[in-house]
Formats: structure tokens, sequence, C-alpha cells
């Protein structure tokens, strides 16, 4: 799916736990999540924690979608 | 080890009053097999009742099949789980053959199937073929999830176990005997074979989605060796709702069809060297660690080839694909064995992942397929719960009881391991 | 009962003329012509060639509408059983011609038959759609590529099954579900034994090949950009009032989350059968993290979230699904005109 809405010219972040399948795909922008079961979650951290690794995640999502790339890219 | 496997052939199943099998017809004791499931204080009910191949009769929603086996002279369950751990592998077992229990009841999760005893849907289950004791399943009210496909869980192998007391001291119709010395041993008596060993690569995902060895939650564990003949002999149990049509049931671990025919060709075109656990994780790390840890284990052992078998679709052909590469890169010859995601029209690509390495692929068939089946005489279980598993949708199940599934929801439709004879065709 | 075929072919083959036709206006004759000649003695038996559709290689590349308008026109007089194109061996714009005719006739229900070189560009969509035999790349080699689309046209006439192994075709790229004679665990033991021996054999699974997206540009002003959340973990509202399913989806949902700031456990949870639902149903938004884009958008890191998110289910759901629904869903984001970015979890 990620593929054909940036066909559509819209920059999108792929975030997601195997981001080997998201490369193999082609998604552009990948971010790599926590668990399949909880990507943007760690339920075996305590709430404050979690929260810092959610929050995380997420600004770095957003942060990818102002990073120009040319092929399918990690954000760590 | 060597392993005794003493067949009773069973072509009739009755429900009576005690457990016996007599020249291929097996009564069931139904009341003692209730009064030993609902010992287990979370069991509301059971209900039993059986049905044959050709019978129009459909059962859903099908959450395990197990053999009904008797072990003899050794702890008469399933070693690690329903009796204490005792090495399997290694001695005498009587088994109904053509006996199957089949688990039902309450839906636990989305991923449950369908067995039809007649027509298009029989030709797409290998249990279609068994004569088949069903038991249903009711849990009291107000358990979660977990402790429900648990519960459901340790009800089937106790099951299986109950049914199968009617082997003992029964002459068996035929033996089979099946051994294999150490890893030297084998080596020493064939040292031209080509050394080959089968990767069983397992769902280890979590709740609903477990596989289990002698107890042992396999999402736990480093990719080990094992020894195949544990798992013909009852040390292998499916904790899963994967997709009813690659998850390997209990049955089919007792039964695993790779190892018997690894087997047969040992000592004559191959030196069977074994098995090694890979089971699929659900973090990237996970997948990365036991998938280069399996590898490993079989460059360590000397493996010239692997046979690797998938068990689900989705993230799990993301595992496949690295075993075969990291095996491939080490100089070992794979061939792999998955099912495909077709699409309905069967024009999607297949697998989630891919992996130039992957030459050579056995395709065990497109679980996206709709089949129509008819509407049964007889549905043993609840024939509404079809729209919710995974292969069904809302609407599937017509009012004249038709049914309209993807074989995703058929029990066995595409095993991995090899148990079927479905493949894809390219048009 | 004799079927009856309809041919089609350029101008050139057609016997108008060469490149100085090329933008002749089409036309329909009740003969057999060029290649049809040799065709028609080969199908004999099972069909006749009642006609020839003659169009020019220009006129279909510049009135695209309109030809393909003739076409139908045509098809929908004459009534053929087969519609037979080529063949285009290698000849770019008559391949495409061929392409754009087996579409209108394919679309009218009719089974389309070709033949063409492997590079000719009209290839890859024909092959969908028609059976199209494998030629040599130049017209020197009729002799040979008249039997082989025979054959197919024959086949399409009595039922025959068509494989590509037997019969020489590009595969369609149908993987349609079969029961075989021998289980998988005998074929997979054969394959290997084949590989260690160094002997030949056939893979049931070609690996596939992906393709590229070009990267959409960067949003240049986060602080004023609006976020949409997409996401393939079935999260959906309690209830489940759209009914999606647990796996192999057949739809996308969206729903409204104006004014919200999180996703409830209890009043959201997840339908997806194919990963353990626990911990995104104590926490919807470990999958769909509203409440901390929500945070974004208070903190002014970003511009706004989209009142609207978008899902589906992720498990068994065939890659032709997911991308109709990529599609459908980022042309309506397109329409909208606001929405800046797009972040899409999956499980």
């Amino acid at each position: 799916m990620v593929k054909e809405i940036e066909r559509y010219g819209i920059p999108i972040v792929h975030m997601a736990t195997i981001t080997t399948i998201s490369e193999s795909v082609g998604a552009n922008r990948i971010v790599p999540c926590v668990m399949i079961p909880s990507p943007v979650g760690n339920p075996n951290l305590a709430p404050e924690d979690e929260h810092k690794v959610r929050r995380e995640l997420c600004e770095r999502a957003v942060h990818a979608l102002t990073v120009a790339v040319d092929k399918p890219t990690q954000f760590e | 080890m060597k392993l005794e496997q003493r067949l009773i052939n069973v072509n009739r199943v009755e429900l009576g009053s005690e457990a016996k099998v007599e020249n291929g017809v097996l009564t069931v004791d139904v009341e003692g097999l209730r009064a030993a499931l609902m010992d287990d204080d979370k069991i509301k009910d059971v209900k039993v009742d059986v049905c044959h191949p050709g019978d129009r009769t459909r059962i859903v929603p099908v959450k395990d099949v197990i053999e009904p086996r008797y072990r003899i002279g050794r702890k008469n369950g399933f070693p690690g789980v329903t009796t204490k751990y005792e090495e399997a592998g290694n001695g005498a077992t009587a088994i109904l053959k053509g006996a199957a229990v089949i688990t039902i009841g309450d839906m636990v999760g989305f991923q449950e199937g369908v067995i039809d005893m007649w027509g298009e849907g029989a030709t797409w289950t290998p249990f279609s073929k068994t004569c088949n004791i069903v038991v249903d399943i009711t849990p009291i009210d107000g358990i979660d999830q977990h402790t429900h496909e648990r519960v459901v869980r340790m009800a089937g192998l106790k099951a299986a176990t109950f049914v199968g007391l009617a082997a003992k001291d029964v002459e068996p119709d035929e033996v089979k005997v099946l051994e294999l010395g150490t890893m030297a041993e084998e080596t020493e008596k064939y040292p031209d074979l080509p050394k080959v060993a089968m990767m069983e690569m397992t769902i280890s995902q979590g709740l609903l989605h477990d596989t289990f060895y002698y107890g042992v939650d396999l999402k736990e564990i480093l990719p080990t060796w094992y020894h195949p003949f544990t798992e013909l002999d009852d040390a292998v149990i499916s904790g899963n709702c994967v997709a009813a049509c690659d998850k390997i049931t209990t049955y089919q671990h007792q039964n695993n069809t790779m190892i018997d025919r690894l087997y047969e060709q040992h000592g004559k075109t191959i030196n069977y060297i074994g098995n090694i656990w890979a089971p699929e994780l659900t973090t990237l790390d996970g997948k990365f660690r036991n998938c280069d840890y399996a590898a490993q284990v079989a460059h360590q052992l000397g493996c010239d080839g692997v046979i690797i078998t998938e068990e689900g679709y989705g993230n799990p052909d993301s595992d496949l694909v690295m075993n075969c590469k990291r095996l491939e890169d080490r100089g070992i010859k794979t061939t792999l064995v998955t099912d495909e995601c077709s699409g309905w029209d069967g024009t999607s690509q297949p697998l989630t992942d891919n992996t130039k390495e992957a030459v050579a692929v056995i395709s065990t068939g497109n679980v996206s397929m709709v089949v129509e089946l008819e509407p049964a005489d007889k549905v043993i279980g609840n024939l509404k719960s079809a729209q919710t598993l995974a292969g069904g949708w809302d609407g599937c199940a017509a009012e004249d009881g038709s049914l309209k599934v993807e074989l995703n929801a058929v029990i066995g439709a595409t095993s991995e391991i090899g148990f079927h004879n479905s493949s894809v065709q390219l048009y | 009962m004799t079927k009856r075929v309809l041919m089609y072919l350029n101008q050139f083959f057609g016997g108008i003329g060469g490149e100085d036709m090329a933008s002749i206006e089409p036309s329909f004759k009740e003969e057999v012509i060029g290649p049809g000649v040799g065709i028609a003695a080969a199908i004999k038996d099972n069909a006749e060639i009642v006609g020839t559709i003659i169009m020019g290689d220009n006129y279909f590349g510049e009135n695209e509408e309109e030809a393909k308008q003739f076409i139908l026109d045509t098809i929908n007089e004459v009534k053929p059983d087969v519609f037979c194109t080529g063949p285009a061996f290698n000849a770019g714009r008559y391949g495409f011609s061929c392409a754009g005719a087996c579409q209108v006739a394919h679309e009218a229900g009719i089974p389309c038959v070709s033949g063409m070189y492997c590079e000719n560009p009209g290839l890859e969509y024909c092959q969908s759609i028609a059976w199209v035999a494998e030629t040599a790349n130049a017209a020197a080699k009729m002799r040979k590529a008249i039997p082989a689309i025979a054959n197919l046209v024959n086949k399409v006439c009595t039922g025959e099954e068509i494989l590509p192994e037997v019969d020489g075709y590009f595969p369609k790229g149908v993987r349609k579900c079969i029961h075989v004679d021998r289980i998988g665990a005998d074929r997979a033991i054969d394959m290997l034994l084949a590989r260690l021996n160094d002997q030949p054999f056939t893979t049931e699974l070609p690996m596939a090949e992906f393709d590229e997206v070009e990267p959409a540009p960067p949003i240049k002003d986060l602080s004023k950009a609006t976020i949409a959340i997409v996401s393939s973990s079935g999260v959906v509202p309690a209830g489940n009032p759209d009914r999606l399913q647990s796996a192999s989806a057949q739809q996308w949902n969206k729903y409204d989350v104006t004014g919200m700031d999180d996703l409830p456990a209890g009043d959201y949870y997840t339908v997806h059968g194919g990963y353990d639902p626990m911990y995104v149903n104590e926490m919807p938004t470990r999958a769909v993290p509203l409440d901390i884009m929500r945070e974004l958008e208070h903190e002014g890191i970003i511009g706004h979230v989209y009142d609207t998110y978008y899902i589906t289910t992720g498990t068994g759901t065939a890659v032709a699904n997911a991308k109709k629904f990529g599609e459908e869903i980022g042309k309506e984001l397109s329409e909208l005109g606001c929405i800046d970015g797009v972040i899409l979890t999956s499980t």
C-alpha cells in the first residue's frame, strides 16, 4: 500500500517491524518498529518508558517525511 | 534411537460405554471421556460426536487434530505437557491408525478451520480420510483468550490419550520399526551419501500462535538440532491458531510426512542427519538471530542439503528467504516448501519477500483460492463461525448452509510440510 | 460447431502498404488475408476466419479512442468466438496496437490470441489478457509463428488445457491452485536430490520481481503539515461496524477521530487475526499512534493530524488487493488536497 500512496506524490513513511520486507517491496522511507504485535509501543516497559519510546518512534517518522531520499532508506 | 510403531487399523468409530477396538471398529467410552476432560474446572461442557469419510458432514471451527495413541511401557501422554518429561523417540507406541481426535468449540482465535468429509471440500483436507472423534469443548464464562486456548489445547491432548487407551494390549495389524544411530554411526555406514537435514520452521509468535516441544515454547529457544523421532513420538504439540490451511496440527507433527519421507531415503539417496528447529519470531532482531543461528547449526553439522518447510505466510516468508540465503551463502543447497497468497484470481505476487537464492521451491497451493462448498447434511459445531475465520467473510455462509471460503480456512489444505497434494499451476 | 475467428492485422500484413500507409483509417474485410491464410488452414477442423480488421500502426497510436471504437463495433457486428491479432514480432507500434485491440475484445468477453517477440513493448500488458505465442523477432520467421498461433486458437476453440510449458506462450501470470498426484514432501525431496546431483529441476514458485516507486519529495515545513495515519493493523471501533475481515481483507475503512486525542481500549480493538492481539487491544494506539501524533500537533511539531484514519487488515491479504487499497486511499488523500504526508503502520 505504501508504494501506491507514494505514487500520488505524497511522502509516506512505513512504520514496520519487518523492514526487510519494506525494503524488498520498495518503500522509500522506513522506520523500524518494536515488534509485530505492538509496532508503536513496548508492553514490556513501564508506562513512562514506553511513552518515551513511542514518542521517539513517531518523531523519527515525521522527521523522515522531511528528508529527501533517493532509494529505500531506514531511519533508525 | 529406535521407535516401534504398532499400528492398529481403524475404519469405523462408534460411541459407546467402553474403550475398545476390535476388527477395525473403535468404540469410545463417551461418559468416561467427558468425565476425564471435565476434570478441568475451566471446562463447562463437553460434547462428543463422530463422523466418517463420505459422510455429508462439516466440522467447524476446528482447533486441532490429534492422533490417539497408547505409549507402551512409558508415561502415557505428551511428554513435558500432559505427563512429566520423558525422552521420546525411543520406545514402543500403539497407534489407532485411521482415527483422529478433533477439537472444536467456541472460537478462540480467528484462524481456526473447517473440515468437510465429502465432496469438493474433502479433496482439500487430509482429515476427510480419517474416522473422526469430534470433541466440542465449552469453557466456563469469563475466561480470557490465552486461558481459553490453553484449556482447549490440553483438553484435546487428554482426549487423544483417553481414546488411545483402547489400543492397550491390542495386537497390531502392522509394526513399523524406525532406527537411526548417531550421526557418527550413520556417516560411517554411508560415507558417500549427501548429508541432509530438515529445517522445520514453526509459528512461534505469541498467543494463539505458538508451538511446543516437550512443553517448551519454541519462541523462547535458540534454533537447535533435534531428533526427528521425537516429533513422530508425541513430543511436539501445536498451540496455534495460525491459518488453518498451513497450520501443522498436532496430528501432522505426529505423522510428519517430510520426516517420514526423509527417513525412507536414509541410507539410499541421503544420510538423514536430523532436524533443526527454526522458530519464526516477530521482531526483526529475533528473525536475524534465529535465521543466522539455524544456518550455523546446519553448517556445523556438515549439511550438504537442507529442506526448509514453513508454517504460515506473511511475515514468516521473510524468515523463509533469510534461512534460504544464509544456507546457500554457506554452500548448502536448499529446497523450500511454502504456500502462496496469490489472491482470488491467482495473479498476485505469491510471497511477501524474496531472495534470488531461492531457486528450488515447492508450492503447496494458493491460500486465497475460493472454494464453494455445498450445504452439509450435518454440521458438527457452528457454521456461522466460518464468517469470522481467516479465509471467511461476512455472508460467506449462506442461509441454505452452503459455504464459500478461501482455502485459508480449510484444515491442512496447503500444508507446508508437504502433507497434502495441493500445488499451483501457472497459466 | 465451427468457431468464428476475427483476425486483426496492421496495414503491412493486411496487404495495403508500408510505412506510407501507417496512418490509414481502419477497415474490415470479410476476407482471409496475409498470415490469416496459414492460420485458417491450420485451424480448419475447429474454426474459420470470418473476416479481418486492418488497422494502421500510426492510426491506432494517434486515434486510440476511435480505433478502439471501430474494433468494438466490428466485434459486436461479427460476433467472433476468438480474436486473433498479429503476429507483431518485435514491432513496437504493432505490438501496442495488438495489445489495445485485445483489451477491447477481452473486455467484451472474447478470448484473445496473439504472437510477439519477448521484447515487444506491447507484450507486458497483452500477455496478461491474451494467449501470446512466443515468436522470433523478425517476420522472416512467420513460418514458425503461424503454427504456434494456430495451436493456441485451436485449443481455445476445443477448450483443451493450455499450459506455458507445452504451448509456447508467455504465461498470463495466473497461479491456480490444483491437486497433483504426489504430496509436497515427495516433490520436495525429489527437487533437493536433483539439486544435490546437479540434475535439472523446475521450481514451482519463481521468485517475483518488485518494482520501485520514485520517492515523493520531502515536506518543507513540518510545523504546517497535515499528516494522515494509515494502518494495516486491523484496529477498528468496538463492534467492527463495517465488518472488516480478520484476514484476506476485501476492503479498507476510515474512521473519524475529530477532537480525539486517543483510541481508548475497549472503544477500539483489532480484528487482525495474524498477530497476538493482546498488546494492541490493551492500547490500540500501539498500532495506530493517534495519541502521540496529537501530542506532536499540540506542541506545534506538526501542523495537524488529519481527522480521519484509514485501516485495513494486513494478513493473508493478496498483494493485488493491498495495491488496490493503496491506490484508492492514495487517490482520496491526494484529492483532499490538504494531506502533506502519511505514516503507515504495519503489524
